[in-house]
């Protein structure tokens, strides 16, 4: 049986597909055989983070209408052959999804595949509720900041009420929050809200911090996830997201800030 | 003037995070207890129209049905105004409130 895991936010820009392709690749990383969906049907983006964009050859939406196999549309990560991607149509529009069919796409993935990561798009409109609602689990991705904190309670109250789970009556989805671009050094100056009050605001269990990196970017321009880059903290910090979600106990790092000279903090570095 | 702003501007009760938490915790608040509320209000509402309506005549905004919280207790609150006898114009009755839900 397998876990299908909804990574959603609300609000855009926050860094959905960024984890979703590092948290796909972590678990692939980790010996599972992972499978990723982009379920942003018109602006698809995650086969470009994954780097597999020059292979997309047909996409959910045709394997939905039956015009292709899954497996034609399946692309093997060429790093990790346990890793698969699913792109998005890049053409059609959001009504082509639909609910039997999203079902019978997620039914074939879980024959083969122990994760299923879904890659929510941003908003409340059919790709996302779609995305969210044969969850097991859910990572809410957010930013310290007003609106991407209150987005994230709405989709808290959607994935409580307008899922599979919820509407059998089952254990709930089980929801973790993922905080991003976290910079310790402005939650010093008091200028940026802290993981302890984004937890106590939206009261969830924390899987982990990313912190503001540049890495981010870097693995995006080379379309490679940045859990493969094992410098990084950002990449460090995603793998310890995948353990932590694996259900190893480690303890959070990047809330705090580095350790730096006296120099770089009288002169800022 | 300049060392002070800066000074200020470090005390914690000043910072713009306190003010985003402190905005927030109000916001969300006020979300949920929207979220959590019945979405049966407008049927039940409907329904009520249509029952009354076999024993008198009502105009559609005669009945309003709001959910409140007080306390530990959610109160289902109903108002239905009936009409006077005649062709004056129809008076408020007395507020009924049902029993409280938990």
């Amino acid at each position: 049986m397998s876990r299908i895991i909804v990574v959603t936010s609300g609000k855009g820009g926050v860094g959905k597909t960024t984890t979703s392709a590092a948290f796909a690749m972590g678990l692939a990383m980790k010996g599972y055989r992972t499978a990723v969906i982009d379920f942003d049907v018109g602006l698809r983006n995650l086969d470009l983070i994954m780097g597999c964009e020059r292979r997309v050859v047909y996409d959910f939406v045709n394997v939905i209408n039956g015009e292709a196999t899954l497996n034609q549309a399946l692309i093997r990560d060429k790093r990790r052959d346990n890793l698969s991607i699913l792109p998005a149509s890049q053409t059609r529009d959001k009504e082509s999804l639909t609910q039997e069919g999203v079902e019978r796409v997620l039914n074939e993935l879980s024959e083969t595949f122990e994760y299923i990561v879904c890659d929510s798009p941003a908003g409340i409109e059919r790709g996302a509720t779609l995305a969210m609602y044969f969850a097991d689990d859910a990572i809410v991705v957010t930013n310290p900041e007003v609106s991407s904190v209150r987005d994230s309670d709405r989709m808290l109250g959607i994935l409580a009420s307008k899922s599979r789970r919820a509407e059998q009556g089952v254990e709930p989805i089980k929801e973790y929050l993922l905080l991003t671009r976290y910079s310790p050094e402005r939650v010093r100056l008091g200028e940026m809200l802290s993981v302890a009050d984004v937890q106590e605001i939206l009261s969830l269990h924390l899987l982990g911090v990313i912190p503001e990196s540049k890495s981010v970017l870097s693995a995006s321009n080379s379309g490679s996830p940045v859990t493969l880059d094992e410098k990084s903290d950002a990449g460090q910090a995603y793998r310890d997201v995948v353990r932590r979600y694996l259900g190893e106990r480690v303890p959070h790092r990047f809330v705090e800030e580095g350790k730096k000279g006296l120099f770089s903090r009288l002169f800022g570095g | 003037m300049g060392l002070l702003d800066y000074f200020r501007s470090r005390s914690p009760n000043a910072s713009s995070a306190s003010v985003a938490k402190e905005r927030l915790q109000i916001l969300v608040a006020h979300e949920r207890s929207e979220r959590n509320k019945p979405d049966y209000l407008p049927r039940l509402q409907r329904d009520l129209l249509e029952v009354v309506r076999r024993y008198v005549q009502v105009d559609d905004t005669a009945i309003t049905v709001t959910m409140e919280e007080d306390g530990n207790h959610e109160v289902l609150e109903l108002n239905i105004v009936l009409p006077e006898e005649g062709d004056t114009p129809p008076k408020p009755k007395p507020r009924q409130r049902s029993h409280p839900r938990r």
